[in-house]
């Protein structure tokens, strides 16, 4: 056994000889150099779906002596195909961050200063029922919200549903995909859903408007974005970066930002001027072609080039490689399409320039999708609400937003002019709101006024050191979850499983749930003894065998049609009946009709200051991964992209540190190195979101790198939905050596000068707990 | 099977450099913190707004003549099954002849064994009658190819046989059986 005693003497150890088995090291006849197994391969193997980000892919995870070993892609599952991005991959760095979440915590008033006390959870859950049940008792059940991020969410929102309050928000609506979903459903009565009906693999022309596929890794996109390319379709991207989709496009048109719905405009003009549209498919299902026809007249690719930048003849040719495509040219909705204010209407023109090509309904446009109905949980009827949505003081206002505004909410925490605040207690789940709603400040003045905060999560990002009550939620790779059957290209559910048990004293959120509806009265709204024999019930009642789903991982139903051409019905859900190019309901509410270019509406940055963009890279999910010790082997930093002749102006080298200033005099809190670049616009910057982060006890990203969500003190709210235009700051550089001079000279500790931090424990106001942890436990002090 | 001579190949077209490969193979491998198997190289060419990016997914390229087993001196370095190069972690004295004789920077301590180590083509999958190393499993692309460069059948060959393709440092003399497309 010499192969055994070999591994023994190394660190490979180990690897058993299960793992072993079956390697015929004499295969060659090498003997003495074996073949080294590092043991990686699972004594179980147990599928689930993953929450590095929020496409849940199916996901296998292996275990081996108790421990997560890796994760793979599940083959049965729709949407990752047996392959995964590097951050579903690197999701034992969530699991095993040692900076995870382990006990729960209350806020403690002691010897005139403030800290978190590790307390047991039956204190915890108590503190947390007493509060929900005296802000019910005092202001009403509306005056407590809920922002939830994430799947685990779920439970927190059915809590809110019995519990009676409407002020449920996701940022995920406002400050991220609202004004598109607001803008296909005006135009189709439908939204795009996610994960969105783009049938990209099949797309002959695929158009990318800001949306960096390939940086930004939803899987099955990604997938099928490389599919296209190697089925030899166009790519046409526009973006003032020169972002990896960029690099595979056919056509690169460098925009200048803000400008995108001059574009968009321009190739209706073309499109329609030229009569490359599809007619037959336009009199057969759209409303308003006459009006639009007239409309996007004045819009040629020459008026279009003095807004854009563009040359007019790379907008005229790219229109017809549109049209030469079509139906099977895909204008992508994009996901994250908060930019400028008028990103309704932005979303609207990409929704009726793909009704010129015929696309939606269409192979290689939007397929028709469809879901396997699993019928609801029977509980006993939710109450209707205790008063009203507080996100939108006046009802006038955003008309068109069909989900809570998340920013509204924040902001009905404030007491106004008209009297006092409506929202009094939070509770955060998942959703690490300084780094996601705009203006850091805002928050900060809203979270002052509350009477109670509850936050769950897995990692102390900066959320947590505002919370009264901490709840340390098990990670995905820990807990059953409600199951997942969205509407995709074949109808199908999966299922979240535990792969591993909770660690620490971390619990699941269905459990969470289920204990605090226990403790404030609701024990009807939660029958079911865990979250597995809540979905073996609804899964029971679909008729489909809950074994086969935790064997397997998915269950996936017979396939239908996915286009108009193969009998899926052209049935759409607008006022007219039709796809509407002239919206009624737009017109109805006092809005353009049909989208239109305002001069002016979108500014140009001042002299010597440059657009703050920022975006994705493909480690990384919002801020919740960029602490994850495996995917920061890629990248643990993010940099600030200048562009060269910029660099060169300013004197700048890659990797010359500096700090951003933005238009309002607010430095970012951390410096980042530049990197010179000729792949971004000479007006603009771009760093990856989620790095310069302030919560100590997150000690891998902490301090590293820029927040651009602290620099974006202003945005510009679309009158439509009410989504936050963010792009709309601009900054100027410091030389990270001028302003750590300057901070010495000042008598500061460090350059650092954080919102969080300037908060001291004065009278009852709430400090920022995010630096190591001293807590008392039985009268023991432990860190 | 003694015929088998593994290769790889990387489609350039479809890679989007997302590191999955690396994330991977460190799950996959167990390799220490702060060192990989894999990595992504980036290149920019051109000026703004004309501009190129290659993407290369790059590891140890298996070369036919490789210089790392020429240089190592008791060894551990060592041609393996199906034509790979392979380190005998047991023979190494990590004396890191191989880690300066590599064209490709591939190589690396791993501080836990002292020995040198790099990509083994997975080979502990391969042998075990699995058909894809980790990597190519991984990606969401489907950028990377694993198979016998011998069998004019394989999906390897066939793209070798179809489409334009590179290999890093051809001037080193190394003949790698790691092969880009463009």
């Amino acid at each position: 056994m010499k192969r055994r005693e070999f591994i023994r003497m190394t660190s490979y150890g180990v690897a058993g000889t299960a793992a072993l088995s079956g390697v015929s090291t004499d295969w060659f006849g090498l003997y003495g150099n074996p073949t080294v197994d590092p043991g990686t391969e699972g004594e179980r193997v147990v599928p689930s779906f993953c929450e590095l980000c929020f496409w849940k892919c199916g996901i296998l995870a292996h275990v081996k002596d108790g421990r997560v070993t890796k994760i793979k892609g599940n083959p049965k599952d729709p949407l990752s195909q047996g392959h995964l991005c590097p951050r579903g991959t690197g999701g034992t760095g969530l699991l095993y961050d040692p900076d995870r979440l382990q006990r729960p915590m209350i806020r403690r008033e002691r010897r005139g200063s403030q800290e978190f006390e590790e307390v047991s959870w039956d204190a915890a859950l108590n503190e947390v029922a007493e509060n929900f049940e005296r802000i019910k008792a005092r202001y009403g059940a509306s005056a407590l919200a809920l922002f939830s991020h994430g799947y685990g969410g779920n439970w927190m929102k059915h809590l809110f549903h019995a519990y009676g309050s409407p002020n449920i928000a996701a940022p995920s609506y406002a400050q991220c995909r609202g004004p598109r979903d607001v803008g296909f459903d005006l135009t189709y009565g439908w939204g795009v859903g996610s994960p969105e009906n783009t049938d990209i693999k099949n797309a002959r022309c695929l158009v990318l408007i800001g949306t960096h596929l390939g940086e930004n890794m939803h899987n099955t996109q990604v997938q099928e974005f490389a599919e296209a390319i190697r089925n030899g379709a166009t790519v046409i991207t526009v973006d003032p970066r020169f972002s990896v989709a960029a690099s595979k496009s056919a056509e690169w048109m460098p925009i200048k930002p803000g400008t995108d719905l001059a574009l968009i405009l321009a190739w209706m003009n073309v499109i329609i001027g030229e009569g490359f549209y599809d007619r037959e498919y336009l009199e057969a299902y759209a409303y308003g072609f006459e009006q639009l026809r007239e409309h996007v007249k004045p819009y040629t690719p020459e008026w279009a080039y003095t807004r854009t930048g563009l040359d007019p003849e790379q907008i005229r040719r790219t229109a017809r490689m549109m049209a030469g495509a079509r139906p099977a040219t895909l204008v992508h909705p994009g996901r994250h399409v908060v930019w400028y204010g008028n990103d309704t209407p932005r979303s609207r023109a990409v929704a009726i320039l793909n009704a010129l090509l015929g696309s939606w309904g269409r192979k290689g446009g939007f397929f028709m999708p469809s879901t396997l109905e699993i019928p609801p949980y029977e509980y006993p009827g939710y109450l209707d609400p205790e008063g009203g949505r507080a996100d939108r003081p006046d009802s006038s206002q955003y008309p068109l937003a069909d989900e809570v505004l998340a920013q509204g909410v924040c902001n009905a925490t404030i007491p106004s002019g008209i009297g006092d605040s409506r929202i009094k207690g939070w509770m955060v789940y998942g959703s690490n709101l300084p780094t996601t709603l705009p203006n850091p400040e805002e928050t900060y003045r809203a979270i002052q006024e509350l009477e109670f905060l509850v936050t769950v999560d897995v990692l102390p990002a900066e959320i947590v050191g505002w919370s009264d009550v901490v709840l340390p939620e098990a990670t995905y790779l820990e807990r059953c979850d409600e199951v997942y059957a969205p509407a995709w290209r074949e109808p199908y559910v999966a299922v979240r499983q535990e792969v591993v048990p909770p660690m620490y004293d971390s619990k699941p959120g269905w459990w969470i749930a289920r204990e605090l509806g226990q403790r404030i009265g609701l024990p009807e709204f939660f029958p079911w003894k865990d979250s597995m024999e809540y979905a073996q019930t609804r899964l029971h009642d679909a008729g489909l065998d809950c074994e086969v789903l935790q064997r397997d991982g998915v269950i996936v139903g017979e396939p239908r049609p996915l286009y108009f051409e193969e009998g899926a019905p052209p049935v759409f859900y607008t006022t007219s009946g039709k796809i509407e190019l002239y919206s009624q309901r737009l017109a109805e509410q006092g809005f353009d009709p049909m989208p239109t270019w305002h001069d002016g509406e979108v500014e140009d940055p001042p002299r010597g200051y440059y657009r703050l963009l920022f975006g994705r890279s493909p480690v990384h999910t919002f801020s919740r991964t960029t602490n994850n010790r495996l995917l920061s082997e890629v990248m643990d930093e993010n940099g600030v992209w200048v562009n060269r002749e910029v660099a060169e102006r300013w004197g700048f080298k890659t990797g010359d540190r500096v700090y951003l200033q933005n238009q309002d005099g607010v430095r970012s809190s951390f410096s980042a190195p530049v990197k010179v670049t000729d792949r971004i616009h000479p007006d603009a910057v771009f760093v990856v979101h989620g790095y310069g982060r302030k919560a100590r006890r997150l000690r891998q990203v902490y301090g590293k790198g820029i927040d651009d969500a602290e620099l974006i003190t202003r945005y510009k709210t679309d009158p439509v939905m009410g989504g936050t235009g963010m792009n709309v700051n601009f900054v100027t550089f410091l030389r990270a050596a001028d302003v750590e001079a300057q901070v010495r000279q000042e008598g500061a500790e460090g350059a650092q000068v954080s919102a969080a931090e300037e908060e001291s424990g004065r009278g009852g106001r709430r400090v920022a707990l995010n630096e190591g942890v001293t807590t008392e436990v039985g009268g023991e002090v432990v860190s | 099977m003694s015929d088998v001579r593994y290769g790889m190949v990387i489609d350039t077209a479809t890679c989007v450099g997302c590191a999955a490969c690396v994330i991977g193979c460190k799950t996959e491998n167990d390799t220490p913190s702060e060192y990989s198997r894999d990595w992504i190289y980036t290149l920019l060419q051109g000026e703004y707004p004309k501009l190129r990016l290659t993407i290369e997914s790059q590891r140890c390229n298996h070369c036919e003549n490789a210089p790392c087993v020429e240089v190592c001196p008791t060894g551990a370095s060592h041609y393996g099954p199906g034509g790979t190069v392979q380190v005998n972690p047991d023979k190494c004295s990590g004396c890191k002849a191989c880690i300066a004789a590599c064209p490709y920077e591939a190589r690396y301590i791993d501080p836990r064994s002292g020995a040198a180590d790099k990509c083994t083509f997975c080979m502990h999958r391969i042998e075990n009658g699995v058909a894809t190393t980790s990597c190519q499993e991984i990606c969401p692309t489907s950028s990377i190819h694993f198979g016998d460069l011998d069998d004019p059948e394989s999906d390897v060959s066939r793209l070798l046989a179809t489409r334009e393709w590179y290999v890093l440092k051809p001037e080193a003399g190394t003949q790698p059986k790691h092969f880009y497309l463009r």
